[in-house]
C-alpha cells in the first residue's frame, strides 16, 4: 500500500512541486521494499557472469586422459591439479574449494556451452549467454535478460527480489519485470528539498525517472561500509568482499535472487599466470557468501557462467584461444555437489568441436533451468518457453539436495 | 523550442557555451573538421618517441630489478621511471580532456573519442601506461578527417594494439622462429586477427568464418614490437606461403601482403555499414534509420574509405539536429560538458593539483562506470543510454554534481538561473528552470542542473 502511494505521489511529481507543496511526503519517509518471499520462497540463486570465457578445460582438468599434457604442455598437468575424481582434477587457485567439494557444496559441468557457435566473439558470446535465446546468433529483437524473464514469470515479485550487482548495467537482469540495481559504495548525501527537486527534475523521462528513483531510495538506506561479514582483504580482494557482503546482506532479508559479473577471463597469453588470479577471486566470492549466509546457505545455490570455453590446445603463447564447449562451476548449501556432471566427449581431435573446441554436449540453459526447477518450482513449460525459448531440459540431473 | 545549434553543440560537441569561432551549423562543423586542427594546436600531445622511451626504460629497469631481487637502488630506479611513465599518461589523460574543453572544432574531438573507442587498446602493464594513448594521439587523430584505410593500418600497426591483442607474441607455426626454437615450440595467437576481422573492419555479423580469422592470423605473423618498443617486422616468423582470407590470397613477403589484406578490409562493403552504423548510434540514436546507414556507406565506399563524405551524409540527415535527445552522455563527455559550463578551461584543469584530478575526475569516472582507458574488453564502452543511465551510475553523477563544483570554483558559483542558461541554453525544459529557481542553496542549484536529463542527454 506503502509503494502504491508512493508511485502516485511520483506520476504527480512536477504538479506537486509547481503547486509549493512542501509538505514531506511517503517516499521520503517510507522505503518500501515489498517481500520476495511469497512469490518466490525461500531459496536463493546467485548467478554470476564471467566475462572473457573462462578455459573450463584448466579449472576442471581432464587428468585422466593423456592427451591433456600432449594438447597443454605448460598449463593442466603442470599447474599441480587437486584431484576431484578418478579422471578429473581442480586447477589449484580453486584449492580452497576443495572442503566443499568434499561437503557437497561444489559441483562442476563440463563440455557445456550456450547455442552459441563458431564466431566465437565475446560480445555475441556474452549477448546469448545473458540473454538466454535458442539460436548460435544474436537476436535483436530479444532486449530482456534470462533471469529477468524468471522474474516475469512468477507473479508478485517486488523489485527488492532481485539485485544486479555492481557499477556497470548486467543485462542478464534487465527487461520488464522489476529489479533493483546497486552498487555497494555508493554514498550520496542529500537534503529533502534537493531530493524532492530532484524527483521533479526527472519526472518526464521514463529512463531517469527509474534510475533516479532507485538512485534517491537505495542510496538513503545504505550507509556504505555497514555491512562487512568476514576478514576484509586488499585490492581486488576488498572489491570481491564489497560484493559478497552486499549480496549477503540483501539475501538474508528479503532478496532472492542476485547477479553479477566478473570479468577478466580472456587468456589469450601466459594463462598459468593471468587465470589463477580471477580463479582466486571466484574461491573468495563463494567463501565469502558461504561465511557471510551463515544458515542461509543451505537455501542457496551459485551457479557461474562463461559466454564460452577456450581451445583445447594450447596456442603459441601459452595461453588459449576462443573455443566453444567450457565449464560451468556451481555451489551453495543447496547443491548436490561433489560431482562433475554432463557427458564427458573426450579429447581426441575426432571428438572435438571444429577439429579444435571441446565438443558442447549440454546447453548451459539446462542447468541453470533444472536448478531454477528445484528452488522455485517453476513448470518445465515456462522453463522451455519463456524464460528459454527453444531450450529442451532432457532429463532432470537432480542439481538440488 | 530547442535552437538547432544548440543541439548541435550537444550531440556533436561538448555542450555549451560554444568556444569563440565554433561552428553552429552542419556545413560549419564540417568546414572546421576539414580545417587544421585547433585542439592539437592548443594543446599539443607528447610525441611517440618520448612515450615509446619511458616504456622501454621502465621495461629496463623492471628486468634489471627482478634479476637482482633485494637491490634498494635498482628498486628506486624502477620506481622513478615508472612515476614518469604514470606522470606522462596523466598529462595525456589531462591534455585530451583539455582539448574537449578548449578546441573551436568539437567535433573533431567527439570523433576522436569516437575513433579512440572504435580501436580500443588498455594498457597490460603499467610500464605501457601511456602506449594507449599515444595510438590515440598518433595513430587516429590525424586522420579522423582522413581515409579510413590509412587509419585502420596506423591503428593495426601502432605498438599499443600489437601488444594489447597479443600480435607481438604471434609466430607462424611453420616459421623459421618456431622450427629453429629451443624448447618449446612458440606458435599462433589469433587474438588481434578475430578482433581487426569482428570490431575493426567487417563486424560480427558479416559472412567470415574460423578459418578466414586462422588465415588472418597466420598472414599477420611476422609484424611484431622490437625491443625498442616500436612496431617491426619479423621475417622469422612469418608462416610460409601465400593466406586465403574472405576469397582473396595473399603472397608475397614481408609488410605487402598485409598491408594489402587490411586496404581490402577497409574497402568491403560489410566494413562501410559497420562504420556507419556505429558512426550513426554514437552520434543519433540507438536504433538508428536504415536508409542512412546505406547513404553513407556508399558514400564512404564511392570515395575510396574517405571519412568526410559519410559525416557529411549523417550530418545532413534531418535526425541529425531534430530533438528529441535520446542518447545519454558518457561519463568522460559529462565531466567535460560539465567542467566547460562551469566555466573551468584547459588551462585551469591542467593546473589542478594532483589529488583533486584523482578526487574530481579519476574516482568518478570509476564511479561512472567509465574508469579511464580501461574498458572492459577490446569492443570499447557500450553505447545504449541504459547502459549508462543505472542507479548507480546516475548517483555518481549526482553525487558529482553535488561535490564537485563548489571544490573546483573556489570563488563561488555561479546564480543556478543564469547557470542553466550557460549550460542548456534553449534546451532546459521548464520544469528544471522551476525546480532550479526553488533549490535551497546555490550548490543544490547548480546540482540540479548538471544532474537533470537535459544535461545529461544528447
Amino acid at each position: 500500500m506503502a509503494d502504491l502511494n508512493r508511485r502516485l505521489f511520483l506520476r504527480g511529481g512536477a504538479a506537486t512541486l509547481l503547486g509549493c507543496s512542501a509538505a514531506a511526503h511517503p517516499w521520503l519517509t517510507t522505503v518500501t521494499l515489498a517481500s520476495g518471499r511469497a512469490a518466490l520462497g525461500d531459496n536463493r540463486l546467485v548467478v554470476v557472469i564471467l566475462r572473457g570465457a573462462m578455459d573450463g578445460l584448466d579449472v576442471v582438468q581432464p587428468l585422466g586422459d593423456p592427451l591433456l599434457a600432449r594438447y597443454r604442455p605448460t598449463l593442466g598437468v603442470e599447474t599441480g591439479a587437486q584431484t576431484l575424481t578418478g579422471y578429473f582434477g581442480l586447477h589449484p587457485a580453486l584449492a580452497g574449494l576443495l572442503p566443499l567439494w568434499q561437503a557437497g557444496e561444489v559441483g562442476f559441468v563440463h563440455a557445456t556451452s550456450t547455442p552459441y557457435r563458431d564466431k566465437r566473439s565475446h560480445f555475441d558470446g556474452q549477448d546469448i549467454l545473458e540473454a538466454g535465446t535458442g539460436r548460435d546468433v544474436p537476436e535483436p529483437e530479444v532486449r530482456d535478460g534470462w533471469l529477468n524473464r524468471l522474474l516475469q514469470a512468477v507473479p508478485g515479485i517486488e523489485a527488492e527480489t532481485a539485485y544486479a550487482i555492481g557499477r556497470e548495467a548486467l543485462p542478464l537482469l534487465a527487461g520488464a519485470a522489476r529489479a533493483r540495481s546497486w552498487t555497494p559504495e555508493l554514498r550520496l548525501t542529500l537534503s529533502p528539498q534537493s531530493r524532492r527537486l530532484l524527483e521533479a527534475v526527472y519526472h518526464d523521462d521514463p529512463l531517469f525517472h527509474e534510475a533516479g528513483m532507485a538512485a534517491l531510495e537505495l542510496s538513503a538506506e545504505f550507509v556504505p561500509g555497514k555491512m562487512a561479514p568476514v576478514a576484509p582483504g586488499k585490492g581486488k580482494q576488498a572489491e570481491i568482499d564489497r560484493l559478497a557482503g552486499f549480496a549477503t546482506d540483501r539475501l538474508l532479508g528479503e532478496t532472492r535472487i542476485a547477479a553479477f559479473s566478473l570479468a577478466g577471463w580472456d587468456t589469450h597469453r601466459q594463462q598459468a599466470g593471468a587465470l589463477a588470479p580471477n580463479l582466486a577471486q571466484l574461491e573468495r566470492l563463494i567463501l565469502q557468501l558461504r561465511a557471510g549466509l551463515g544458515d542461509v546457505w543451505g537455501q542457496t545455490t551459485v551457479l557461474a557462467m562463461t559466454e564460452f570455453g577456450r581451445t583445447v590446445a594450447e596456442n603459441g603463447t601459452r595461453g588459449t584461444d576462443h573455443g566453444t564447449g567450457g565449464a560451468m562451476v556451481m555451489a551453495g548449501g543447496a547443491l548436490k555437489g561433489g560431482r562433475v556432471l554432463g557427458r564427458w566427449p573426450g579429447l581426441e581431435e575426432a571428438a572435438l568441436y571444429d577439429r579444435r573446441d571441446l565438443m558442447p554436449t549440454s546447453d548451459v540453459r539446462g542447468w541453470a533451468a533444472w536448478a531454477m526447477r528445484g528452488l522455485y518450482g517453476l513448470e518445465r513449460g515456462v522453463l522451455e518457453g519463456a524464460v528459454f525459448p527453444g531450450l529442451e531440459m532432457g532429463d532432470d540431473p537432480r542439481l538440488l539436495r | 523550442m530547442p535552437d538547432p545549434a544548440d543541439i548541435a553543440a550537444f550531440r556533436f560537441g561538448f555542450g555549451l557555451p560554444r568556444r569563440a569561432g565554433q561552428g553552429e551549423t552542419p556545413a560549419a562543423l564540417l568546414a572546421a573538421l576539414a580545417g587544421p586542427d585547433a585542439g592539437l594546436r592548443l594543446w599539443p600531445a607528447p610525441g611517440q618517441d618520448r612515450v615509446q622511451a619511458l616504456a622501454r626504460a621502465a621495461d629496463r629497469l623492471q628486468r634489471e630489478m627482478r634479476k637482482n631481487p633485494g637491490d634498494e637502488a635498482r628498486r628506486q630506479s624502477y620506481r622513478q621511471a615508472l612515476a614518469a611513465v604514470a606522470a606522462l599518461a596523466e598529462q595525456q589523460m589531462l591534455l585530451t580532456l583539455a582539448r574537449a574543453l578548449d578546441a573551436p572544432d568539437s567535433l573533431r574531438e567527439r570523433l576522436v573519442w569516437f575513433w579512440a573507442d572504435h580501436f580500443t587498446t588498455v594498457a597490460r602493464q603499467r610500464t605501457q601506461a601511456a602506449l594507449p594513448g599515444a595510438l590515440v594521439d598518433h595513430a587516429l587523430r590525424p586522420q579522423v578527417a582522413g581515409r579510413f584505410d590509412a587509419m585502420l593500418r596506423a591503428a593495426v600497426l601502432h605498438p599499443a594494439m600489437l601488444v594489447y591483442l597479443d600480435q607481438s607474441a604471434s609466430v607462424g607455426p611453420n616459421s623459421q622462429a618456431a622450427k629453429g626454437a629451443k624448447g618449446r615450440r612458440p606458435g599462433l595467437n589469433e587474438n588481434l586477427a578475430r578482433e581487426l576481422v569482428e570490431l575493426h573492419t567487417l563486424g560480427v555479423g558479416a559472412g567470415y568464418g574460423q578459418a578466414d580469422v586462422r588465415q588472418m592470423a597466420e598472414l599477420l605473423t611476422g609484424l611484431s614490437v622490437d625491443k625498442a618498443g616500436g612496431q617491426v617486422f619479423l621475417p622469422g616468423r612469418a608462416e610460409p606461403g601465400a593466406e586465403h582470407v574472405l576469397g582473396r590470397d595473399y603472397g608475397g613477403e614481408g609488410m605487402a601482403p598485409i598491408l594489402a589484406a587490411l586496404d581490402d578490409l577497409a574497402r568491403r562493403p560489410e566494413t562501410a555499414r559497420h562504420l556507419a552504423r556505429k558512426l550513426a548510434v554514437h552520434f543519433l540514436a540507438d536504433t538508428p534509420d536504415a536508409a542512412l546507414i546505406d547513404r553513407m556507406a556508399a558514400a564512404y565506399l564511392a570515395q575510396e574509405t574517405e571519412l568526410l563524405p559519410m559525416y557529411e551524409v549523417l550530418l545532413a540527415d534531418p535526425a541529425a539536429l531534430a530533438a528529441p535527445m535520446r542518447k545519454a552522455r558518457r561519463p568522460q563527455e559529462f565531466l567535460v560538458a560539465a567542467l566547460r559550463a562551469l566555466g573551468i578551461d584547459g588551462a585551469a584543469l591542467l593546473a589542478l593539483p594532483a589529488k583533486e584530478v584523482q578526487r574530481g575526475i579519476r574516482l568518478p569516472l570509476v564511479a561512472m562506470a567509465q574508469p579511464w582507458q580501461t574498458p572492459r574488453g577490446p569492443d570499447g564502452w557500450p553505447e545504449a543510454a541504459e547502459d549508462w543511465i543505472t542507479p548507480q551510475g546516475l548517483a555518481a553523477r549526482i553525487g558529482w554534481a553535488m561535490a564537485a563544483p563548489s571544490r573546483l570554483l573556489p570563488g563561488g558559483l555561479p546564480d543556478p538561473r543564469a547557470f542553466a542558461d550557460t549550460a542548456l541554453g534553449s534546451l532546459a525544459g521548464e520544469t528544471l528552470r522551476l525546480a532550479v529557481s526553488r533549490a535551497e542553496t546555490r550548490r543544490d542549484g547548480v546540482a540540479l542542473v548538471l544532474a537533470a536529463p537535459e544535461f545529461n542527454r544528447r
